[in-house]
């Protein structure tokens, strides 16, 4: 079965999906995931939607688990490179992903993992 | 209505629905539908392709390229012959589901498409249509 890489970008875990996903890959990105924040001690992941063209309710509800989860863990999840006909689609169907942080592109998304965590840097015990 | 392709293809396992998900893509363009069209009748087709799969214990999706003189679209047939639906209107809610889902599948493809319906009896089967206009 094909798998989903995560690399290992300084204290943040970037995930790539290019591949038509099959439901079961993404539930097996879900688990390797959760492990590797934990493993790595990583304070964010993020998730480079950018190849997708589809994004149905499972996809959609693969990723809000997935921000969920990192968030348990105390690690921000961003959603970067949504295509714009792939959220007129999610939004249109009913699923909104309100609870998700998202940006335009990696860049953006860096920036904005590199600020929230500076903003919650304050007294916040070191990993 | 001139039907310009028909095709069907068996829907019985996760390969044979991303397959569809090319398949619908591809007579899109044929057709000439807007990016954000394509993109909203892939996303129907992938939820009741996974409906079929899921509820229905697999059956066919049918495919036709429609030209009805002013105006072409797509159309999508998904036919299962599973336990059926014993409340189509309770199924059609958003947010209703019977398998831990978010239950939008029905009511949110619904709301991607021009044209939309469903047909379902008990211990017969469930086929659903969908068409998406240019």
């Amino acid at each position: 079965m094909e798998r989903i890489p995560i690399l290992k970008m300084g204290p943040y875990l970037l995930v790539t999906i290019q591949v038509d996903m099959h439901d079961r890959v993404a539930m097996t990105l879900q688990d390797e995931l959760t492990q590797r924040i934990v493993s790595e001690r990583a304070r964010g992941v993020l998730l480079d939607i950018s190849s997708v063209d589809v994004v149905d309710s499972f996809i959609g509800r693969m990723i809000g688990n997935i921000a969920s989860m990192s968030r348990v863990l105390d690690a921000e999840t961003v959603v970067v490179g949504m295509r714009p006909a792939v959220a007129i689609t999610l939004v249109e169907l009913g699923l909104a992903l309100p609870s998700i942080r998202t940006a335009l592109n990696v860049d953006a998304g860096m920036t904005l993992l590199k600020s929230a965590r500076k903003m919650a840097g304050n007294g916040r015990p070191a990993r | 209505m001139a039907v310009l392709r028909d095709e069907m293809i068996g829907l019985r396992s996760m390969d044979d629905m991303i397959k569809a998900r090319q398949l619908v893509r591809d007579c899109a363009i044929f057709q000439g539908l807007s990016l954000v069209d394509q993109t909203k009748i892939v996303t129907a087709a992938s939820e009741l392709a996974r409906n079929t799969l899921i509820h229905g214990g697999g059956g066919e999706m049918r495919l036709q390229a429609l030209n009805d003189g002013s105006r072409r679209g797509v159309k999508v047939i998904f036919a299962d012959r599973g336990p059926g639906i014993p409340n189509i209107e309770l199924a059609m809610k958003d947010g209703y589901t019977t398998r831990g889902g978010l239950g939008l599948g029905l009511s949110g493809s619904k709301r991607l498409v021009n044209e939309f319906s469903i047909e379902s009896q008990s211990g017969k089967g469930t086929t659903v249509s969908i068409v998406r206009w240019k």
